[in-house]
């Protein structure tokens, strides 16, 4: 814990929260380490079969691949979540499930379904991002800051 | 009648005369499903959402329970009802659907046994005839509203815990024949400063042991004076923590008569982490197994211990803390 949250709180509160933190079941972090490595390769495997079957198979290149192999591995993530299994191999996953594409398609059809029941456009629309909006509002955040660097970089004659 | 700081005598006694619990599938395969009146199959109980579930499984408990009392709903005069969504509507909506004047409660967890002990005294006082007290909970529901959508794939820590899904319900009567609620400590709220929603268990520990300590010293007893010592959910977790703090503090329970109704009611293998949770797991625990065993002639003397969480979502991620209460009742054969 933080040492400003710390202060805040009286000698008995800090005691207690010792005395509970000894006793509370440890996170096995190098086993779950381990599953998400397994899962996550296991995932990214079979993503790599994808593409090759599409560049074998399907007339596409190495460049263009990866959009329909992206797909696939999104529909199957979403097939999995509607069926209800997806948050089962994720409890076991871990990591491993959340952060190839298939745990994004995950957050987003996980919400979506979950909030059904408030109507598709209050329920669905409103809620679908819930849990991705987030990662999408920074990411497109962080994108823009790195390529004001980028480019200031270039002006400046550096590169 | 009151004894020391904050318990009730009750001196007439006021008798469960008929109690149900109703539980999902999940519990149909737990530890306790002999005990329960009614198990299903589906979580969704054929609603299309599981909040209107939910609100099915109380109706379901609060008939069955009247059913067994040998009443009908017009014999009851009050009903109280808890539960943890939003605005309690699985509350609310019951009572609209049972027609009998309500008072609706929230304790979060708590309020199973918070219910059982208004009705109580409404019943001891003679403002009523009979009481009706009801709590219920969804797993679905419950993480819906509290943490990610149910199919979200997001690991959960070993201290989490279960959210048990169904119902249980008593109704309280001045006369008849069954368990008799004696007691009631109603709890102060206690904040340890925990901060984590996933570890309810460590964050109500000290509100549970505070109500046990106030119930002993109020009643100037003994806990060998019970067969049954009973926490509401605290887990795996929790529990450790309240019976090394109850000796700490100088309260000895003997270990074989302590336990929790979140280690109860599943099996140990079933993935529920450090036990179940939720307002229905005091409650279908108490209304179900607990008077089950009591009317078997196991069990003689108890006490329930429901201990609730008061956060909401918005509190912890606005950085607050978790407030706990834990309120206990003592129920004689």
């Amino acid at each position: 814990m933080s040492s400003k949250k710390r202060k805040n709180l009286t000698p008995t509160q800090q005691q207690y929260q010792d005395f509970a933190k000894a006793r509370e079941l440890k996170i096995p972090k190098v086993k779950n380490c381990v599953r998400a490595f397994l899962v996550g390769g296991i995932i990214c495997t079979i993503g790599q079969v994808l593409n090759w079957v599409f560049i074998t198979y399907f007339n596409f290149n190495e460049k263009t691949a990866g959009s329909p192999t992206t797909a696939v591995l999104i529909f199957i993530s979403v097939l999995f979540t509607s069926f209800g299994f997806y948050d089962h191999i994720a409890q076991w996953g871990g990591a491993g499930t959340a952060v190839p594409v298939t745990g994004f398609a995950n957050t987003i059809s996980s919400a979506a379904l979950e909030h059904k029941s408030e109507g598709f456009v209050l329920g669905v629309g409103g809620n679908m991002f819930k849990v991705a909006g987030p990662v999408i509002v920074y990411g497109v955040f962080s994108a823009f800051i790195v390529a004001i660097i980028s480019v200031s970089i270039k002006w400046l004659g550096g590169m | 009648m009151i004894k020391g700081h904050q318990t009730w005598v009750f001196e007439s006694k006021p008798v469960i005369i008929g109690s149900a619990a109703i539980g999902g599938p999940f519990e149909a395969q737990g530890a306790l499903a002999n005990d329960f009146d009614l198990l299903h199959e589906d979580i969704w109980l054929g609603q299309d959402s599981f909040e209107k579930a939910e609100k099915k499984f109380m109706e379901q408990a609060c008939e069955t329970a009247i059913k067994k009392a040998g009443l009908k709903k017009e014999d009851i005069q009050f009903f109280m009802g808890g539960d943890l969504i939003n605005q309690i509507i699985s509350s609310s909506f019951t009572a609209r659907t049972l027609g009998v004047p309500y008072l609706g409660l929230y304790g979060a967890c708590s309020s199973s046994m918070e219910g059982l002990a208004l009705a109580s005294l409404l019943v001891d006082s003679k403002f009523a005839q009979n009481a009706l007290a009801a709590t219920s909970s969804h797993n679905g529901a419950a993480e819906k509203q509290y943490r990610y959508p149910t199919e979200y794939g997001a690991q959960k820590p070993p201290y989490a815990q279960w959210t048990v899904t169904g119902s249980g319900a008593a109704v309280v009567s001045q006369h008849g024949k069954g368990p008799r609620v004696v007691a009631s400590t109603i709890g102060r709220v206690v904040d340890m400063g925990l901060s984590d929603p996933f570890n309810m268990g460590a964050a109500m520990a000290p509100a549970a042991v505070d109500t046990i300590e106030a119930h002993f010293r109020d009643l100037n007893i003994e806990p060998s004076q019970y067969d049954l010592i009973a926490t509401g959910d605290l887990g795996r977790v929790g529990h450790e923590i309240a019976a090394e703090l109850l000796k700490k503090h100088g309260i000895n329970i003997p270990k074989e008569i302590f336990t929790d109704c979140g280690i109860l009611i599943y099996k140990d293998d079933q993935p529920v982490f450090a036990g179940g949770s939720g307002c229905a797991c005091a409650a279908t625990t108490t209304y179900g197994h607990f008077i089950s065993r009591m009317k078997r002639g196991e069990l003689n003397k108890i006490l329930v211990i429901a201990t609730g969480a008061l956060l909401s979502p918005m509190s912890y991620q606005q950085k607050e803390s978790i407030p706990c209460i834990a309120h206990a009742v003592s129920i004689e054969m």
